[in-house]
């Protein structure tokens, strides 16, 4: 590693200039040494030989002068088997190991591996002579419920490498070398079941990018009915404080169909990765029965940590999604929010004091978050296997305003847009994602055409309670007192779901297609009901039997009698 | 060694420049005889932000560096005391230079952080019931000018179950900061609280001094295990003190007027809060005045994404619609088996009375269930809503089930059965 020196010459909040002569890359990783700490930044600008740097973290205390040394390296994390269930600072810092050292708080320029140095059981999956380029697994390790593929890493260019000396099966240290590569030049380069890999470079190690087509099963009914999101596609939920934007997203993280999850909770609430982390560990993956916490990574830089940190922790995320996906793994990542992630540009952009633009956010603004988002998707692998990304993101617009430029950039780049409403939350519908300005271009679990109906009757509900605060119930027709009654009934009974409720919180598809079957069954005949009066108690009636079919466990005696119940119900009133 | 340096380069707003080396990022100084700290380096162009304001510094003036960066004495002998902004004694007592700690440190660690659990007790039923404030919560009162937020939170801190109050005022009228310590003094609350004023003819620097000078404070009587309740008011005053200095440091404002990382600012005094696995707790409770009661002004808008929840005062009382405490759910199980449903029924029939106040107002007819829901609703705004109720929860509760009785029959509550025989003041009503 290469290691020059450059000194101080201005300290302006998290940015500093140095002064430099030598050979240095942007974005490259330099370490400024202050007392006794050495205190990590990356270059972000060069102009007329001053280099600017930002500084992951407080930079009380650095004076002209002081010493700041380059590594040469591009911002990076280390991947490798170990990183599942464990806890990391934007900067890939394991939170709890770091609390072992410094105590309650975060003490600065304290830097952990990321990966715990043990040993593990590995098989290789080549020989030697096999050609491997970067990506190619040379073998496995077992790492709680899954495979962890031992890789070339990413950034080795060239494809005329072969495999020079592989170990045997047998336990080794994650530090180890355990395979030799060779190139047609002769060049050699050791392995260690650990590598490095930039987190602003998008990894490509895959045969194709395919188009996403299968549904992520949320078991949220109105996103999987209403507003899917497909594997390897994006989505984003913007909506004002108090929305529920995070528990919503717990809940994604929780019942969604995915091998692995990964939470960025950046530039929010420390109490919120609380919970997470008091919550996980106790609940029960339904796909393997396992601890969900194994399944889950969180990257956290709370809204108290230094801002710059707070940028790379979305990268920091998105790198490990993609280690994950290069194993044929489907992943999960969940960053909330971007507005925060946006805002860090914004401080940062201010200080190098760039020419800005809307609500003060630098012009990269729309490109940045365009190409962040592009790194989901789903691929083919060298290997023929099918993997994917799916990021969501939320979005924490000011005011509850979705005109502004990072509700507007990100609504240009996702597949689906879960717009979280205030009059919803304050109605304590939940999820409070509004049904009708919401919008998906993905495929969901249920009948798109009836579901396109089913939207266009709810549409019209929502008419005619508009109109029915004007004239009054009085002035409304009792058609018309029907078609808003059956859009609050699908309101009510589907697209609203209890979280609290044990066996509300998780809707399986079977369950959904059924229950969307009944409903829509139900919302297309023509009641017999006189007056407005029999009509509200009708409805609230069948209102009510949906609701305590929810309670009802799935294709249980229970659940059949309700359903009975619910149809013989709503015939009774059907007109002949 | 102290370097005196007597050529000031620039004196904009309440920053001056003045050339020197060696000096350090942070650092505090002396500018003539105020405080002043090093806010930017560039080259040997040190930036310096007067405490005092730079009114009246002469370009000949002396700087001296004095090497350390802004500290606060802790110890035992705050409890009692009253400071400005720079922790300077405003009371006649001593200034404390013991045990000096540095303000403004280092972020907590998360995975330290223990689940939030314990109530506290306030005595207000709208706090208490409806939306209970919990250890360890960062909590901001939502108001216009003009409401009573400094009395109501000069009645938490007399009333609250806590070890240790810190109160933060920033921008406060003279009498307020006044009445704050003549009703403190009254109740007895004097010796277990230290106060950080800056009051809105103190120098502005100052202000945005106090909530980082609280906090630390704050912070360290809970690593003692003390439980802390810091109340600072107000917020908006501190954003305003912040944009002020970043306009005159020709910053790029982003939204309003205000600065792009107001919500970083805030967040970061906010995010003091926790509850520290085996030792003490701080609760912050902040006011957060709205201009033109605009809740999407940037500071109320970026302090509700950064607090868990907001009462909301509006005409003189906890308005039981706006206010949210997001952390009420890990308490109210356990307080009493009632709280949860009472909480949720009463809240329910309040806001029918709501829409019966509106159908009345608009001139429509009233039925026989609208009478009994406006009966309600004005017993509900005198006996709970109002202010200077001061009852223990459980009597809140009961009290809750008195004016229900008084207004419904059991089944209009819309209450389970086994809770109505249970907890209706009346049994033989409860069939």
């Amino acid at each position: 590693m290469k290691t020059e020196t450059g000194y101080v010459s201005g300290v302006n909040g998290n940015l500093i200039s140095v002064d430099f002569e030598g050979s240095v890359r942007k974005n490259e990783v330099g370490y400024i040494l202050v007392d006794d700490k050495r205190l990590k930044g990356e270059v972000i600008r060069i102009r007329n030989g001053v280099i600017s740097m930002q500084i992951y973290e407080m930079t009380d205390g650095i004076k002209v002068g002081d010493e700041v040394e380059f590594t040469g390296e591009l911002m990076s994390v280390d991947l490798g088997p170990g990183l599942l269930s464990q806890v990391f600072d934007g900067l890939q810092n394991p939170l709890p190991a770091l609390a072992e050292k410094t105590g309650f708080f975060l003490e600065r320029g304290v830097y952990l591996d990321a990966i715990p140095d043990r040993d593990w059981e590995f098989t290789p999956t080549v020989q030697p002579g096999d050609s491997v380029r970067a990506g190619s697994t040379i073998g496995t390790v077992p790492e709680g419920l899954f495979t962890n593929h031992i890789m070339v890493p990413f950034t080795l260019k060239g494809d005329d490498w072969k495999v020079k000396t592989v170990k045997e099966a047998g336990t080794y240290n994650v530090h180890a070398n355990i395979c030799t590569i060779e190139n047609g030049r002769g060049e050699t380069r050791d392995l260690t079941m650990v590598f490095t890999q930039p987190v602003k470079q998008a990894v490509k190690c895959y045969e194709e990018k395919l188009r996403p087509t299968e549904p992520l099963v949320t078991k949220l009914r109105c996103i999987d009915g209403f507003l899917p999101v497909a594997k390897g596609g994006t989505f984003c939920t913007p909506g004002p404080f108090g929305a529920g934007k995070t528990v919503l997203q717990h809940m994604q993280a929780k019942n969604s169909d995915v091998d692995i999850v990964i939470v960025a909770a950046c530039g929010e609430r420390a109490g919120e990765v609380v919970e997470v982390l008091t919550e996980f560990p106790e609940l029960e993956d339904p796909k393997t029965g396992r601890s969900l916490m194994e399944r889950t990574i969180i990257i956290c830089n709370t809204s108290s940590m230094p801002v710059a940190a707070r940028e790379a922790s979305c990268y920091t995320a998105v790198t490990l999604a993609e280690y994950y996906r290069q194993m044929g793994l489907d992943v999960l990542l969940l960053a909330d929010s971007t507005s925060r992630w946006a805002q860090a540009m914004r401080e940062m952009s201010g200080r190098l004091e760039e020419i800005p633009g809307e609500e003060a956010f630098p012009a990269y603004l729309e490109s940045t978050i365009a190409s962040f988002y592009e790194r989901a998707g789903k691929v083919r692998l060298k290997d023929g296997s099918i993997s994917s990304i799916t990021i969501g993101g939320t979005v924490s617009p000011a005011g509850g305003n979705f005109e502004e430029p990072v509700t507007q950039a990100t609504l240009k780049v996702v597949g689906a847009f879960h717009g979280l409403s205030r009059e919803r939350s304050d109605a304590r519908k939940y999820p409070s994602i509004h049904p009708v300005d919401s919008w998906s271009k993905y495929k969901g679990v249920i009948d798109m055409d009836r579901v396109e109906r089913a939207r266009g009757m709810l549409i019209r509900s929502i008419e005619v309670n508009q109109m029915m605060k004007v004239v009054g119930e009085e002035g409304t027709s009792n058609d018309d007192y029907v078609i808003f009654q059956k859009g609050e009934l699908l309101d009510a009974v589907f697209l609203q779901q209890n979280s609290f409720d044990p066996i509300d919180a998780a809707c399986v598809p079977e369950r959904q297609n059924k229950e969307f079957d009944l409903l829509y069954d139900a919302m297309t005949q023509t009641y017999d009901l006189p007056d407005k009066k029999d009509i509200r108690q009708f409805f609230n009636q069948l209102r009510q039997e949906f609701l305590d079919w929810h309670g009802t466990e799935f294709e249980s005696e229970a659940f059949k009698a309700q359903e009975k119940k619910i149809s013989d119900l709503y015939m009774s009133k059907v007109a002949r | 060694m102290q370097k005196v340096y007597t050529k000031i380069e620039s004196i904009v707003g309440n920053v001056v420049t003045v050339r020197a080396k060696g000096v350090r990022n942070a650092d505090l100084a002396m500018v003539g005889d105020s405080y002043a700290n090093v806010i930017k380096l560039d080259g040997d162009l040190v930036s310096l932000q007067v405490f005092a304001g730079a009114q009246g510094v002469s370009t000949t003036d002396e700087v001296r560096f004095l090497g350390r960066p802004m500290m606060v004495s802790f110890s035992d002998h705050l409890l009692g005391r009253i400071f400005n902004g720079a922790g300077v004694p405003r009371d006649n007592g001593p200034a404390l230079t013991e045990n000096m700690i540095p303000i403004g440190g280092p972020s907590f660690n998360p995975s330290k952080r223990t689940l939030p659990n314990k109530m506290i007790r306030t005595g207000i039923p709208m706090i208490d019931v409806f939306n209970t404030l919990v250890e360890s919560q960062k909590l901001p009162i939502f108001s216009i000018s003009g409401e009573p937020y400094n009395q109501l939170l000069s009645r938490i801190a007399m009333q609250a179950e806590v070890d240790v109050i810190i109160l933060g005022g920033m921008g406060l009228k003279y009498d307020d900061y006044m009445e704050f310590r003549d009703t403190l003094e009254k109740g007895g609350a004097m010796s277990h609280t230290v106060m950080f004023i800056h009051t809105a003819s103190d120098p502005i620097v100052e202000c945005t001094l106090v909530p980082d000078m609280s906090l630390a404070v704050a912070e360290q009587f809970a690593l003692t295990g003390k439980r802390v309740l810091v109340l600072l008011t107000d917020m908006t005053n501190f954003a305003d003190a912040q944009k002020e200095m970043a306009i005159t440091m020709e910053q790029v404002p982003s939204n309003r007027g205000y600065p792009g990382d107001l919500y970083s600012s805030l967040a970061s005094r906010y995010e003091k809060a926790v509850d520290i696995d085996g030792a003490g707790s701080i609760t912050i409770l902040g006011v957060t005045t709205m201009p033109g009661d605009d809740v999407t002004h940037p500071v109320p808008d970026n302090t509700g994404y950064i607090t868990e929840g907001q009462y909301y005062l509006k005409s003189g009382h906890i308005e039981p619609f706006g206010s949210l405490s997001r952390l009420k759910q890990n308490v109210n199980g356990k307080t009493r088996n009632d709280h949860r449903a009472l909480m949720d029924g009463m809240i329910r029939l309040y806001a029918q009375y709501k829409d019966s106040l509106e159908k009345r107002s608009m001139g429509f007819m009233m039925t026989e269930w609208d009478d009994k829901l406006l009966k309600y609703g004005e017993l509900f705004e005198t006996k709970l809503m109002d202010l200077s109720v001061n009852i223990p929860l459980e009597s809140a509760l009961d009290l809750g089930w008195e004016i229900l009785a008084e207004c419904f029959a059991p089944n209009e509550t819309g209450m389970q059965t086994a809770l109505l025989k249970e907890r209706w003041p009346d049994k033989s009503a409860v069939a």
